[in-house]
């Protein structure tokens, strides 16, 4: 049985200022697979997530999701396609101004017609999921780090979506936190058959929840490949990011003679 | 490079106009085709905003404008007294503070107060990704956080001016009944003899205007943040102190008009 194609990403381009982020990417994703899009910084993973949820419009390329290339659909269609995905965000974003059970409560209420009483007990069943029973009175400003992802992922999920989109979802967690996120990640794609989309660089739980890894490097796919492809891969740049060297092709240290020169120039050599 | 510069703040500022006009526009559409659409702006937040910006600023706007009326009667005495006419202190007070001080200095207030609030609302909103997870939610941002703001602020400024007038009149009243000895009846019957419902109507007007200026910038101050909490601040500043500007050109030009349109 071959998978079913949720996402279809191609060709997409997009520069700030002169400055090329995505450089012509293409990507599959499968219906119910778990996907982690892994990278350095500025390799352009965020962007790519933000071309994937519809808030950036790309130079160049297509996204297609749902049967509709959201790089070209109207607000209007972009508004019942983003009722069919869920989104954490870095920072859980939870409405400050709200509490717990009306962050979650908030999509419910907008969008669909359910009775108060329904909107209660689905609230009650969002947090159970996430195990954070009884806290729908508590304002986001007394939760801990771990406990606002957890109800961000719960308010993502409210609307039952198709897909959720993770954007660092175990950054900044302790060990504890980070596995509890990914097994709620895990639990989500095999009960609930969501397909997850998750950026991090976090590795240990790169390699506990993906099915498939895409390494970016430089606004341009690296490598496509199960966990034990990535593991072993012969790519210099893909060993260094999942051993976590210092030294490899992508170096932090310049060379020797290019620092001299640097330190001995005469400061205003270059304005005369 | 002199040319150039004026080239540069011109198109940088008309840039910053059209994209307030467009929050304008997508603000008022927002009220009118929202119905249609299904998706109203919401009562609740409407009346929490209504609550914050009006109510809650009624203490300050009290005390600002009766402290300006009794400015304006004691200068205007200073000067009357001279002619021997410290009676029509009371219609110099009342006309000056409807048309003209109550309106403006009100405005100001407001857009120090809540202004500020809600430009560090959103701004804080817009750096930690809320206004962006708003959108994932298919929350439009002008539905959901403007709409309600600028409706509270057209609608409560001028209230709030109304209010204050009384109090700054009064003001006035306290003055002039206490220190320069005017009857309490004849300062009152003064002050409604020379009050038109034109300067009221001309004041009105005006605060309602700067309700959607204080609201318009607030909001696209706020919505266009970037860069953390050192941008949260720059924000909020460049918020208050367009609206602040902005406020006196209004001012300037409704005045103008009301008063070439007089003959």
């Amino acid at each position: 049985m071959s998978p079913q194609t949720v996402i279809q990403v191609k060709n997409l381009k997009k520069s700030f200022g002169g400055r090329t982020i995505l450089n012509g990417i293409s990507l599959d994703i499968y219906e119910g697979e778990t996907l982690v899009i892994m990278g350095g910084s500025g390799c352009g993973k965020s962007t790519f997530l933000r071309h994937l949820i519809g808030s950036l419009r790309p130079d160049s390329g297509e996204v297609w999701m749902f049967g509709t290339n959201i790089a070209q659909a109207s607000e209007t269609e972009m508004d019942a396609i983003r009722r069919r995905f869920g989104m954490l965000f870095q920072s859980a974003a939870l409405f400050d101004s709200l509490t717990v059970g009306e962050n979650i409560a908030l999509p419910l209420r907008e969008h669909t017609k359910l009775d108060e009483d329904i909107i209660q007990i689905m609230i009650k069943m969002k947090l159970e999921l996430v195990g954070l029973r009884g806290f729908e009175n508590l304002m986001p400003a007394q939760l801990s780090g771990g406990m606002k992802k957890r109800v961000g992922l719960a308010r993502a999920i409210a609307m039952d979506p198709a897909i959720v989109f993770y954007d660092e979802p175990t950054a900044g967690l302790d060990p504890i936190m980070t596995a509890v996120i990914d097994k709620l990640t895990m639990d989500l794609t095999r009960k609930l058959k969501i397909t997850s989309v998750v950026v991090t660089h976090d590795m240990n739980s790169v390699f506990r929840i993906a099915d498939r890894i895409v390494m970016l490097h430089q606004g341009n796919v690296l490598q496509i490949g199960t966990p034990d492809e990535i593991r072993h891969s012969s790519d210099p740049l893909v060993r260094q990011f999942i051993l976590g060297e210092a030294e490899g092709p992508v170096s932090f240290f310049q060379k020797g003679d290019d620092y001299l020169d640097l330190l001995t120039a005469e400061p205003n050599a270059g304005k005369k | 490079m002199f040319v150039e510069s004026i080239g540069r703040i011109t198109r940088s500022f008309l840039k910053a106009l059209f994209k307030v006009l467009g929050l304008f526009v997508t603000t008022v559409g927002s009220f009118v085709l929202g119905p249609f659409r299904k998706k109203p702006v919401s009562r609740k937040s409407f009346f929490a905003q209504a609550v914050f910006a009006g109510i809650d600023s009624l203490i300050i706007v009290f005390f600002v404008d009766f402290f300006i009326g009794m400015v304006l009667a004691m200068q205007s005495a200073y000067q009357l007294e001279q002619l021997g006419a410290t009676l029509y202190v009371a219609a110099l007070v009342g006309v000056s503070m409807t048309r003209e001080i109550g309106p403006v200095l009100t405005s100001l207030v407001i857009a120090g107060r809540v202004g500020a609030a809600i430009t560090a609302e959103l701004a804080t909103m817009k750096v930690t990704e809320q206004v962006e997870a708003l959108q994932t939610l298919s929350l439009n941002p002008v539905r959901y956080l403007v709409a309600p703001r600028f409706l509270a602020l057209l609608i409560m400024l001028p209230c709030l001016v109304i209010l204050g007038n009384f109090v700054g009149i009064f003001g006035g009243y306290v003055i002039g009944v206490t220190n320069l000895g005017l009857p309490s009846g004849l300062y009152v019957d003064t002050t409604f003899e020379f009050l038109t419902q034109k300067d009221i109507l001309t004041g009105l007007l005006k605060s309602a205007v700067f309700g959607m200026i204080i609201a318009l910038i607030a909001c696209h101050e706020g919505l266009s943040t970037e860069g953390g909490a050192e941008g949260v601040g720059r924000s909020t500043t460049r918020s208050v102190v367009t609206s602040f500007i902005l406020i006196i050109i209004a001012d300037a030009i409704l005045t103008a008009i009301f008063y070439f349109a007089k003959t």
